[in-house]
């Protein structure tokens, strides 16, 4: 088992690596992070060559590159912006921790992100628990009453949301809900008169969180429906009425728990995207999370801020994939690792 | 002994109906097992509802008529005039919704092409070839799922100035269509390239690739011509789902303001912005929105159906 894991870890690491040489270059598409300085005031063609050499964007990709990942306080750069390197560089690199400054606020790239991650994880772990907790619910009970009008409801309806795109079904909650019945507010996180406070965040929460669950509920529900559905049908669940347990055991002990198991690896592989931030919902909600960060620094070519964006997501996209591959051996002991 | 006989001397006649059955083909049998799912049939009359709408549409009004704008009525709401009323400019929706669901099914088809193309492309040659292929083949494809769905962003925003307009079907296209095509198709291969693999997995040890092979048939030949007819049917279904998904990720791009730009109309794009005007103005949002619900609804039942149909023991998760 550990012995499966060093690999695995060890596996990950040139994974990684490809994976950021590859948003590194596409990442030199997303424009010129000079060409919006200054907004409506721009500065003289000078300053700009100045610019562009003291943030090194006139080297080669390459070394960019390896600025960016290990630093270049070991070698030279042009830091006044002469033409000529004559100073050591100041930035420590990805590796060391350091991800560059935004080149909008011009503070710490990691730290314009961490700001952001506590307000994601309230709506997206939300959303997450809820998601869970109630397609639990649904998938078991149509699969127990399989072809009942329940069933056929659930199975109508979760197709309507599983067609549906976010934007509309958030558009809509927000249309019925805050604006016609004045239920829930619509935008923000919290009213600024009142401040941060627990209820105002809840209170917040309520359509965003709605409109992320509606869409994830009426896949994994179809899921949980089918693996149950399966599992019902296998001869330990025979043995175990055979046995006279009651029904109620023998469905909620015996078959829901093998039912489950297959959850683990949705959640595990929904996970990076939650965290990632429903972009869509959070520009929509005016919820200041990571997505609408992204969107945001995407439109200034804020590199260092999306880079560091897009690979904290890469990186929880394969510990997640690593985790759950874990968690499962542990769940279900038939799984084993060569 | 002689009543027995005597039973055994009469023949039993049976009728013809009784003595021949009526040979099906697989096609036939797939035709009527997708003719039973109810849903799918729905699907298939809304589709070809749409179909009709945005093409029969286009006859009646001209591109121009979708493109043109008068802001002393914009934001008007429904009329007889204009029944899904006008936008911020004082276009009118319905036409726009016309040709903007043109513009969205056809990124939807031909997303798909180059997902199948390239998904079928890399599933045959690393699940037929395995080895060093297949390691460096699966590799990418994992590298690739691991890249998160926000990069598609960067790239639409960057690539859809850089192409320029097309003309096809007598219209002219904003490149950014190219480009939408051309993301969507190469980040969804993943998915379909491992169903065709393990498809090849295990249809390359059967007995009839073996006689093929004993028969003389190039690689290619045992490739194209007898392993891979045997995978169309997950294909097909994966590719109808594909269509519903690429519908759904075009509007995400465009709602964001960074996919198909205008004037060229999408149903995504014509939601971007729409939410300013969540309160005063709902038309600008409610209809592109349903025609999109409406079509990705109608493929996914098709889809389902498909499935039912042609992959009859396939997993049926969703």
């Amino acid at each position: 088992m550990y012995k499966y894991i060093i690999r695995r870890v060890l596996q990950a690491i040139p994974l990684l690596l490809i994976i950021s040489v590859v948003l590194f270059l596409l990442m030199q598409a997303s424009g010129d992070p000079l060409a919006t300085l200054g907004g409506r005031r721009p500065p003289r063609a000078a300053d700009r060559e100045r610019l562009r050499r003291q943030w090194g964007l006139d080297q080669p990709v390459l070394v960019q590159y390896v600025y960016w990942l290990i630093g270049n306080d070991w070698t030279l750069v042009d830091r006044d912006g002469d033409g000529a390197p004559d100073e050591p560089g100041a930035r420590k690199g990805v590796l060391r921790g350091d991800f560059g400054n935004s080149l909008v606020t011009r503070q710490p790239a990691l730290e314009v992100i961490t700001e952001r991650i506590p307000n994601t994880l309230i709506l997206t772990v939300t959303a997450e628990i809820v998601i869970i907790a109630l397609s639990l619910m649904v998938g078991v009970y149509s699969a127990i009453k399989q072809y009942s009008l329940f069933d056929h409801i659930i199975t109508g309806l979760s197709f309507i949301f599983y067609s549906m795109p976010i934007f509309w079904i958030a558009l809509m909650l927000m249309y019925i809900f805050a604006v016609h019945l004045d239920l829930f507010p619509t935008v923000g996180m919290y009213d600024p008169v009142v401040g941060r406070t627990f209820g105002q965040v809840a209170w917040h929460l309520v359509l965003p969180v709605t409109s992320i669950a509606l869409i994830s509920i009426a896949g994994y529900s179809r899921f949980i429906r089918s693996t149950m559905l399966e599992v019902i049908t296998s001869d330990y669940i025979r043995t175990a009425r055979a046995k006279g347990l009651r029904e109620r055991s023998v469905l909620y002990v015996h078959a829901f728990k093998n039912a489950a198991l297959p959850l683990v690896t949705l959640i595990g592989l929904d996970m990076p995207t939650l965290l990632a931030g429903a972009v869509v919902t959070e520009r929509i909600f005016a919820w200041p999370g990571m997505g609408r960060l992204f969107v945001d620094h995407l439109s200034r070519a804020d590199f260092p801020v999306l880079m560091g964006l897009l690979m904290m997501i890469s990186v929880s996209v394969v510990v997640f994939q690593l985790l759950t591959d874990i968690v499962y051996t542990w769940l279900d002991p038939r799984i084993r690792f060569n | 002994m002689a009543t027995t006989a005597d039973a055994s001397a009469r023949p039993v006649r049976l009728s013809r109906n009784e003595t021949h059955t009526r040979s099906q083909s697989l096609s036939r049998l797939a035709l009527r097992r997708f003719l039973r799912h109810r849903m799918a049939l729905v699907g298939t009359f809304i589709l070809l509802g749409i179909l009709i709408y945005i093409v029969g549409g286009s006859i009646r009004f001209s591109e121009a008529d979708a493109n043109f704008n008068d802001t002393s009525i914009s934001l008007n709401p429904p009329s007889p005039a204009h029944p899904f009323g006008t936008d911020r400019v004082g276009r009118d929706i319905l036409i726009r919704t016309i040709y903007g669901g043109q513009i969205s099914l056809l990124i939807g088809l031909f997303s798909v092409v180059v997902e199948v193309g390239l998904g079928t492309l890399v599933g045959a040659l690393s699940g037929y070839y395995g080895g060093w292929i297949d390691s460096i083949l699966m590799r990418i494809a994992e590298a690739m799922l691991s890249i998160p769905s926000l990069l598609l962003l960067v790239m639409a925003k960057f690539f859809s100035d850089k192409v320029p307009d097309i003309e096809l079907l007598g219209r002219t296209l904003s490149g950014s269509v190219v480009v939408i095509i051309l993301i969507l198709g190469l980040t969804s291969w993943m998915y379909l390239a491992r169903i065709v693999r393990s498809s090849f997995l295990s249809l390359r040890e059967s007995e009839f690739v073996t006689a093929a092979r004993a028969l003389g048939a190039t690689n290619a030949r045992i490739i194209l011509a007898h392993i891979l007819p045997n995978t169309f049917a997950p294909i097909i279904v994966a590719a109808t789902l594909g269509i519903a998904s690429a519908i759904l990720s075009e509007s995400y791009i465009s709602f964001l303001g960074l996919g198909v730009r205008p004037p060229t109309a999408s149903w995504g794009n014509m939601l971007d912005g729409a939410y300013q005007f969540l309160e005063s103005a709902p038309w600008l949002w409610i209809f592109p929105g349903l025609l999109v619900i409406l079509t990705v609804l109608s493929i996914n039942f098709v889809g389902d159906g498909l499935r039912d149909a042609l992959d009859p023991r396939a997993d049926k998760k969703i």
